[in-house]
């Protein structure tokens, strides 16, 4: 299999908070990469810099083929190839789903209004709401804008795929149904890389677990790590969060 | 105590008619420049923000009436030939952008960031992101304050008389110059400006109450 994100030694400080401290690992195309941690691990951080949200101050990071610390980088390509799934949803409030969906392929990928309405309705049955394509995003609940704004990262069909902690504003049930739609996505062979604060779920889907620590990836292995955990950390971290 | 005669009723009405033209050229023209002002005091390089600050200090610091000054007899001097309706259009369009700017670079920076970074990674480019997520929503912040600000446009239109131009405020001083009823002209002139404003402030509050509503 292929590497489609490979990320070495990166680091990074916020003024003098050294976040990320010479970060490494590679992600298989078709894989499901969870990045786990406390608050503060630099989790989130190294998935951002990823999409280029943040920049790094050294290592280094090749995403599809671009190279993302390369100045020429061409910003706009790894866009179209890396969807983003935030927290807080962050759909478009002034427009219905189906035109948070469509907006980007109509402007980007300039695609034809029939082929547009398809596309959407297609992404929205993959997430499950087929019938809220004329609903405003304050109309949902949590649970359906998060799968709204997966489908909408979804209709510019990206190779890669983050998700940044989308459960972490959500109760049990509706991360139970955003969960469901991630599982059937990794299932269908997205390439996936998620910060999650789920452990359940995050053993039973990822591939490869990675676990963050004061900025460095402490231990990395396959979900099954997480019932033997090596180091002292990952103990305490998985033992306090169960 | 006779009242006013046919023609100066008339005479009257005109001024009437050139306020709100004079009030929708400052509109107009304050807007669109006021637009460029916003833009610029947002996504301008360091030194084009820092310039635009600038006007919009100077333009605030500045009483209109000496705007208008300017405008009508400063631009002469510099051999530019200007009728007493443009320098009054120009020195309320100018007046009028540097208050707009700013209440629109607040309405602007008031979309939460994160709306702008999403549509970032959905690959829209700046003008798309701009035209399409940022102004769309901050249009509905922006347009109680805006339509406020439309009071202060009417009534600042007054100062135009400064300058020769026969607006409303100006209309009743050459009606009382030959009436002698200061009391009622000016009552007159005020209820007319009143009748101007009234609606654009109920507007404007009702806007905001809509907004609010909109957004519980």
């Amino acid at each position: 299999m292929s590497q489609i994100v490979k990320v070495e030694s990166i680091s990074k400080s916020f003024g003098p908070t050294r976040v990320l401290d010479g970060v490494s690992f590679n992600v298989d195309k078709g894989s499901v990469v969870a990045i786990i941690g406390r608050s503060g691990s630099g989790k989130s951080t190294a998935l951002r810099c990823i999409d280029r949200l943040e920049s790094v101050d050294s290592g280094q990071i090749e995403v599809c083929g671009h190279d993302i610390t390369s100045p020429k980088l061409n910003l706009h390509q790894l866009r179209r190839d890396v969807g983003i799934v935030f927290q807080s949803y962050n759909l478009f409030p002034h427009m219905t789903v189906a035109q948070n969906i469509m907006l980007a392929p109509r402007l980007v990928l300039r695609r034809k209004r029939a082929e547009l309405r398809d596309r959407a309705q297609e992404v929205l049955t993959q997430v499950g709401l087929a019938d809220k394509a004329d609903a405003y995003p304050s109309q949902l609940s949590g649970g359906q804008q998060q799968r709204v704004a997966i489908a909408r990262s979804l209709a510019m069909s990206p190779q890669v795929m983050l998700f940044d902690e989308v459960t972490s504003a959500l109760d049990p049930e509706l991360t139970g149904e955003v969960l469901r739609v991630m599982e059937k996505l990794a299932a269908d062979g997205m390439t996936m890389i998620l910060v999650t604060h789920e452990m359940a779920f995050a053993r039973k889907v990822a591939d490869e677990v990675i676990f963050m620590h004061r900025g460095k990836v402490w231990e990395q292995g396959p979900g099954e790590m997480l019932d033997a955990p090596r180091t002292e950390e990952l103990r305490n971290f998985v033992g306090s969060g169960l | 105590m006779t009242l006013l005669s046919g023609a100066q009723v008339h005479f009257l009405f005109q001024g009437l008619w050139w306020t709100v033209v004079l009030s929708v050229m400052a509109f107009v023209g304050g807007g669109l420049l006021g637009f460029v002002v916003a833009i610029l005091r947002v996504y301008g390089p360091a030194f084009v923000r820092n310039l635009t600050m600038l006007y919009i200090k100077l333009v605030q610091g500045t009483p209109l009436l000496v705007l208008l000054s300017l405008t009508y007899f400063g631009l002469p001097t510099m051999g530019v030939t200007i009728d007493p309706l443009t320098a009054a259009g120009l020195g309320l369009s100018i007046y009028v952008s540097a208050y707009l700017g700013e209440i629109w670079r607040g309405c602007i920076e008031s979309v939460p960031r994160t709306q702008s970074e999403a549509a970032e990674c959905l690959a829209l480019n700046w003008r798309q992101r701009l035209v399409h997520v940022i102004l769309p929503q901050a249009v509905k912040i922006a347009t109680p304050s805006t339509v406020g600000f439309m009071v202060q446009i009417v009534k600042n239109t007054s100062l135009a008389s400064a300058i020769g131009f026969v607006e409303l405020a100006r209309a009743g001083q050459v009606i009382n110059n030959s009436t002698f009823q200061p009391f009622v002209t000016f009552m007159l002139i005020a209820a007319l400006y009143f009748a101007l404003c009234y609606p654009l402030s109920v507007w404007s509050r009702r806007l905001e109450r809509k907004f609010h509503v909109a957004n519980r």
